[in-house]
């Protein structure tokens, strides 16, 4: 465990986990989609519903969605931010099914249209967990670089992203293979160790029965 | 590569003839992979920014609730106007350690140490003593590297969040690492550092977390002034040469027990001790109706 995980993070209070985790989650949502949504619906789950409001989870999910991380000062006026900026959002409560307390869904939307849906929990010491994107499991921190490749469940695919990233000298540190059932989309979620170059992603965007490639990493 | 004893750390310490500090320094090195200036600079972030954080209180603000704000002002001007009882630095601590809780209520930017809802107690003790002793920045550094290493092994042998274990594992790691940090600061050696962890640890043995509406306000905020007040009781206790009977690791495991015991009611849902007061519950009526 990283010491400034204990003695830190620097982060806009009250909470950790309802606050800075929220912020990240809103975060990752918006680097995942590419942009600041034109559109966001929010679903709270748990104790995200039920003490949300009083820890601001709220005006921090908005504040990751408008790309702010949790020391951002501008946090408790994410609000007014998202109305200048032009995101438009609205709030639901909603009961997930064996889903951690802490628990968002985001369903957003990019002002050229593309969409996308995520939902993510928050651990505590504003550590996150992405458990689903469109609806595929994903369970990834983000605290690694990420790759999240969206294919045609196929022979072959695994074998040709870990080859593009291997041939760029890349080291995979944790690979999670999924799909919803036999035939449909897969998704294929890689932590590596070092950051990926855009070109190595542009390569693998071309591949044959490759859907969606989507990359993340926060430290950058 | 962290630790998962104290005990580990004092082995190191006596092997290799480094303070507590030096070896959680070179754990960091090696774990992030960073230069000891770079681990010395991030540190030095986390001071900085619970020094700003202090200097920003402002003690008009109220959290969103309205449960609190405003009493680490009021701490602030009955010490400064007469002879309190604790005398005047350990009032100073109490000033902030609920300055420091409220402005975390409020939304404002601070450390977490090790969570957001203890983040008082650290900077309680570290600011007032660093302001009334000539200390240099290089032994406030060390002081946090002691407590940054106590919370680490507390966290890996137990849990540092009161969703966990309660409020002795988020304000009780707060206060062993305050007071492992205290000693350190006054010239302590790793022994005695090891000593303070238990010992603060010890004295909050089955607190519960029970916030009033699951907000960290009520009773976060005063709880930090326990967690700080009793950091400085265990310090001077350890430096007058006083030990603790049971070794830190092994009130550690304690800790660990007491929490996993603990009914869930009284890990942070707001379902059990001072949350389902007649009076707490009024106030989750009022909260809910206003800002839900």
């Amino acid at each position: 465990m990283n010491l400034f995980d204990i003695l830190g993070p620097i982060m806009v209070g009250p909470s950790s986990s309802h606050t800075a985790g929220a912020v990240r989650i809103g975060n990752v949502g918006m680097k995942l989609l590419g942009d600041v949504p034109k559109k966001a619906s929010i679903y709270l789950h748990g104790s995200f519903a039920d003490t949300g409001k009083g820890h601001g989870t709220d005006l921090a999910i908005i504040a990751g969605l408008l790309g702010m991380e949790p020391d951002d000062m501008r946090i408790p006026h994410s609000m007014e931010i998202a109305k200048e900026k032009g995101l438009e959002f609205s709030f639901f409560e909603k009961q997930i099914r064996e889903a951690h307390p802490n628990t968002a869904y985001l369903q957003l939307e990019h002002a050229n249209g593309k969409r996308l849906d995520l939902q993510a929990c928050s651990l505590g010491g504003g550590r996150i967990l992405i458990n689903e994107i469109d609806g595929l499991r994903a369970n990834f921190h983000g605290d690694k670089p990420t790759l999240i490749v969206r294919n045609e469940d196929k022979p072959g695919h695994v074998a040709f992203v870990t080859t593009t990233l291997a041939n760029a000298g890349i080291n995979v540190a944790t690979l999670v293979l999924n799909r919803s059932k036999r035939g449909a989309d897969a998704v294929i979620v890689i932590e590596t160790d070092m950051d990926i170059p855009t070109d190595v992603i542009n390569r693998m965007e071309k591949g044959s029965g490759i859907h969606k490639v989507t990359y993340l990493n926060l430290q950058k | 590569m962290s630790f998962y004893s104290i005990e580990e750390i004092l082995q190191e310490c006596k092997k290799r003839d480094l303070t507590f500090a030096q070896v959680v320094i070179e754990s960091d090195m090696q774990e992030r992979e960073v230069s000891m200036e770079d681990s010395l600079k991030k540190m030095k972030q986390m001071w900085e920014a619970m020094v700003s954080a202090s200097n920003s209180y402002e003690k008009a603000l109220r959290s969103n609730s309205g449960l609190v704000g405003g009493d680490g002002g009021k701490m602030e001007e009955y010490l400064q106007s007469q002879k309190t009882i604790c005398g005047t630095f350990v009032s100073k601590v109490i000033a902030q350690a609920l300055q420091m809780g409220e402005s975390n209520a409020c939304m404002k930017r601070i450390v977490a140490a090790p969570t957001a809802g203890a983040c008082g107690v650290l900077p309680a003790v570290l600011i007032p003593y660093a302001k009334e002793y000539q200390v240099s920045e290089e032994e406030v550094l060390h002081a946090l590297f002691v407590a940054a290493g106590i919370g680490q092994v507390i966290a890996s042998r137990a849990f540092i969040a009161g969703a966990a274990g309660g409020c002795q594992a988020e304000v009780g790691s707060a206060s062993a690492m305050a007071a492992g940090a205290l000693v350190s600061l006054k010239g302590g050696d790793a022994t005695q550092i090891a000593h303070a962890c238990a010992m603060a640890l010890k004295a909050v043995l089955g607190l519960v977390c029970d916030p009033v509406a699951g907000l960290v306000e009520v009773p976060c905020v005063k709880r930090n002034v326990m967690g700080a007040v009793n950091a400085l009781s265990v310090a001077d206790m350890v430096l007058a040469g006083i030990k603790s009977k049971i070794p830190a690791d092994e009130v550690i495991d304690a800790m660990r027990e007491v929490g996993e015991k603990m009914d869930v009611s009284l890990r942070e849902t707001a379902k059990g001790g001072l949350a389902t007061t007649p009076s707490a519950l009024q106030f989750t009526d009022q909260i809910h109706n206003s800002i839900k």
